[in-house]
């Protein structure tokens, strides 16, 4: 898969087989490191809902810089802002942002995509072109753009990482689709006079469906490193709204005598894209029929 | 073979027009235009109208269209709004910078990945080969721009080696130059390279599982030398169109790292036109940014063609 904020080009590898329920593994050591990192991810933005140290907006100017100490764990940033809380915080601007913009990805290149797989040559051909070309506009691309025409805000962002990453969905439910689709099943749908609509309802999108997941939890990742990519830049969410990414950015400034600011909202970053990495990794390992031969 | 060629120069031809297209209508379709957004709320309809004059921007879209596109074809982007100088020349000195900061990480990024990839497929059922995947698989998950400060933080500000910021150009002073190169290659080249071992790893796996490496090694050569004579060109083949892909990603990254590193770069300009609201500026960077993707693109479909010989008649 290809991450980093460089990376952010989308994973465009089209499966072969679709997966069936009956054939899923047990989880795997990268599925279950995955899965608690993301856990932790998402714990940290849940308990930001009801508590935090400290209101992560507030500031102090009494306590600015103070490293790590028994009142404030992580130590406080320049304006004397805990560092945890923002932390916290964090975790629930970038979860929001992977959300929303894993599900404008998938909501536009799942039908895209089912479409492609179930249209004629042309039309296939259309979308398949479209979405090649929009691969040509990564989403820091698309994310600057934005900001150029309209105020950069963590909207901009979302709807940016979206649309850059719809590609990638179309072309994983287009190969999917096209598997489906040749199955007796689907011919047998098809001699009983049943509707494409019909077909791709109730055959294909549950077919589909794991490859999706996979897909998902892959575009999450990068989701994530754009989101933070972008609020380094001021491309994403604005003060006084806590991002990992500005976080990073805001350290830069007092890298000579706290190297530590730097540090935390780093591993954040870091631990939660490879939370994403890993679980996308361990389904697919659970849910790629392909693998079994590897083994 | 040459259908195959000229089939995807087609396609490529197309997506550039259809990518300008895009790019002209994001920009041109604005609440207020370029005159406006670049003149602020405060300035006058007078002035705004002597701006659109000057730039054109008062035209149909179609003429403004065919007016951008055609300069594009003869390497004249138009003016910046704001300094009023060639947007073109302004892309040319900055591109140099960027093409050099892409092509030092993606050195660096080879030089990872090809020994460390092919180490962990030889080794996949060692502990050092699974203590490599592990490495590269948290390396990819470090953003480029969080390498590059933690590696300001031990080489710059704790080791003092070598300097936080700037650029000096390969003429003035050579060795200022590579120092002042070394860690943004680095933190760009890091990052990708540790995404890049991960396909080299599966490449050479799966070409270690194939017969004819089995055949060589049965008529007597030993493993290396079976997959240097072999394995290699076949593992070529997945890894040549992620390094297409990575390619692109390191330019984009460019952007975020010549931030981080302060380098008068493509991404520099790009984020200043941005903040100076000079879209045409903006307009030009970005259709560079995305005909340099598209090129890429081209180029490793193109040489996908050559290495897989399966693929010409296809």
């Amino acid at each position: 898969m290809s991450t980093g904020v460089a990376g952010m080009a989308p994973d465009v590898q089209e499966p072969a087989v679709v997966a069936t329920p009956r054939r899923r593994r047990p989880m795997t050591p990268s599925m279950r490191i995955g899965l608690t990192l993301v856990g932790l991810i998402a714990l940290l933005a849940l308990v930001s809902f009801v508590w935090t140290p400290y209101d992560p907006t507030a500031i102090d100017a009494d306590a600015r810089l103070t490293g790590s100490s028994a009142s404030h764990i992580l130590g406080t940033d320049k304006f004397g802002r805990d560092v945890l809380s923002q932390i916290m915080w964090g975790a629930r601007t970038t979860l929001f942002v992977g959300v929303v913009a894993v599900g404008v990805a998938a909501l536009l290149g799942t039908p895209l995509g089912v479409l492609a797989g179930m249209a004629p040559r042309g039309v296939d051909q259309f979308i398949m072109r479209a979405c090649d070309l929009l691969l040509a506009f990564p989403a820091l691309l698309l994310a600057i753009m934005f900001g150029a025409v309209f105020s950069a805000s963590t909207l901009t962002a979302m709807l940016a990482i979206g649309l850059a990453t719809v590609p990638a969905f179309a072309r994983i439910a287009r190969g999917g689709t096209l598997q489906v689709v040749r199955s007796e099943y689907v011919l047998a749908a098809r001699s009983a006079g049943r509707s494409r609509w019909a077909i791709a309802r109730r055959h294909v999108l549950p077919n589909i469906a794991p490859l999706l997941i996979v897909q998902s939890s892959v575009a999450f990742g990068i989701a994530v490193l754009a989101e933070a990519a972008l609020s380094f830049l001021g491309f994403g969410t604005k003060p006084p709204n806590p991002s990992w990414g500005r976080m990073l950015q805001e350290s830069q400034e007092t890298l000579h005598s706290t190297p530590m600011l730097s540090v935390w909202p780093g591993l954040a970053i870091a631990l939660a894209v490879l939370g994403f990495n890993m679980l996308g990794d361990g389904l697919r390992d659970r849910f790629d029929p392909r693998l079994d031969d590897r083994r | 073979m040459l259908l195959t060629v000229l089939r995807r120069t087609a396609v490529f031809v197309a997506s550039i027009v259809a990518a300008s297209v895009l790019v002209f209508l994001f920009m041109a379709v604005l609440p207020g235009d370029a005159a406006e957004v670049s003149l602020g709320t405060n300035a006058t309809p007078e002035a705004v109208a002597a701006v659109r004059a000057e730039f054109g921007t008062d035209r149909p879209l179609p003429t403004q269209y065919v007016d951008w596109a055609g300069g594009l074809l003869t390497g004249d982007f138009g003016r910046s709004l704001i300094s009023r100088e060639s947007v073109t020349a302004q892309i040319s000195d900055r591109l140099q910078v960027t093409m050099i900061l892409v092509f030092a990480a993606m050195v660096v990024s080879l030089l990872i990945a090809l020994p460390l990839g092919t180490l962990a497929a030889a080794r996949h059922q060692r502990g050092s080969g699974l203590a490599l995947s592990g490495v590269s698989q948290l390396g990819a998950a470090v953003p480029a721009f969080l390498a590059g400060i933690l590696l300001v933080a031990l080489f710059s500000v704790t080791l003092g080696w070598f300097p936080s910021s700037g650029w000096t150009a390969p003429d003035d002073d050579f060795v200022g130059f590579l120092r002042q190169l070394a860690l943004p290659a680095i933190s760009l080249g890091l990052v990708e390279g540790a995404v890049l071992t991960r396909y080299v790893r599966s490449a050479v796996l799966e070409v270690l599982r194939e017969d004819f490496l089995r055949t060589a090694r049965a008529k007597g050569l030993t493993r290396s030398q079976a997959l240097v004579r072999h394995g290699l060109r076949n593992a070529a083949i997945p890894v040549v169109t992620v390094l297409g892909l990575q390619l692109a990603a390191l330019l984009i990254g460019a952007v975020v790292i010549e931030r981080v590193y302060v380098i008068p770069g493509l991404g520099s300009l790009l984020l200043d036109g941005v903040s100076s609201r000079d879209l045409l500026l903006v307009q030009g960077v970005v259709m560079v940014l995305v005909v340099a993707v598209l090129l890429i693109n081209y180029v490793v479909d193109l040489l996908y063609t050559v290495i897989d010989p399966r693929l010409r008649g296809s």
